[in-house]
């Protein structure tokens, strides 16, 4: 069954994405850790299909879809600001002086 | 036997992830994070969902980290500096991460009894030990209408707006990404 072991998988992988996030100030890395925590949602999403049916599949290619879409239009921003900065580290990005 | 592999690739997936979290150079995350991908895709073998793993290993061991990995070489990244965050940012990261950590680990009280019985209170659930079986209703939609069909028929008949939706979003993507990309906007 191994319903537990994997949500506990799914939580471990998530905590480390999002300890990725607050850690780097790379935003290529910074995507990749949101890449992380997706496919960690996707692990849970998997585990609990085989109680409640197929739909938590559908729902996994939905997450993938969105996450393509993520990753193309994102890493399109991040080729537009090394053209303008030179670099993809946020603390050279800082116009919103966030 | 199946426990000892799904442990052999839990540690193997969270390693990976460990590891690509902690990497200087992103090309050695990217590569580090594709390992987590096969590791996973490994897992949805071992949980019945055959059709999952291939499509993790196609789309994102395949295309999304290609992306990346076509990102960084263009960008020429490979020899990074250390763009790590100050020790005040790190130890705050190791309270928050903890925290979430701890709250993510209370789903492993999820567990398919109690499930079954909270289910046996509403009424419109006949029998919830019938109902709750390892695996069961995966396995039975695998076995009558194949392991493809049995992802196909509710994507297509439950959720077919939303599919339709994901298509404009994904020319939204296309879209953008074009516009983003040329050099004279």
């Amino acid at each position: 069954m191994l319903l537990g072991p994997s949500l506990a998988l799914s939580a471990i992988l998530f905590s480390l994405g999002v300890a990725g996030v607050l850690l780097r100030r790379n935003a290529i890395v910074l995507f990749m850790c949101i890449e992380l925590m997706l496919n960690a949602v996707n692990l849970s999403f998997v585990a609990l299909a085989q109680l409640h049916g197929a739909g938590g599949y559908v729902m996994v290619f939905f997450v993938m879809s969105v996450a393509a879409a993520e990753a193309a239009v994102g890493l399109a921003i991040i080729i537009g600001i090394f053209r303008h900065k030179q670099s993809v580290d946020l603390r050279n990005i800082n116009l919103l002086r966030g | 036997m199946t426990e000892v592999v799904f442990y052999v690739f839990a540690a193997m997936a969270v390693l990976s992830a460990a590891l690509c979290i902690l990497q200087r150079s992103p090309m050695a995350a990217v590569l580090w994070l594709v390992s987590t991908m096969f590791s996973l895709a490994a897992i949805y073998v071992l949980l019945n969902a055959q059709f999952i793993a291939a499509i993790q290993v196609l789309v994102y061991a395949g295309a999304i980290m290609v992306l990346f990995l076509f990102v960084i070489m263009l960008l020429n990244l490979g020899d990074a500096q250390s763009d790590f965050r100050g020790t005040s940012t790190v130890a705050a990261t190791l309270v928050i991460v903890g925290l979430l950590a701890v709250e993510l680990l209370a789903l492993l009280y999820y567990s398919p009894r109690r499930l079954a019985a909270e289910f046996s209170q509403w009424p419109s659930y006949s029998d919830p030990a019938t109902l709750f079986v390892a695996g069961q209703i995966t396995q039975q939609e695998a076995v009558a209408r194949g392991v493809v069909g049995a992802v196909a028929t509710p994507l297509f008949q439950v959720y077919l707006i939303p599919f339709e939706i994901t298509s404009v979003l994904l020319l939204a993507a296309i879209v953008g990404a074009v516009v983003l990309a040329k050099r004279n906007v």
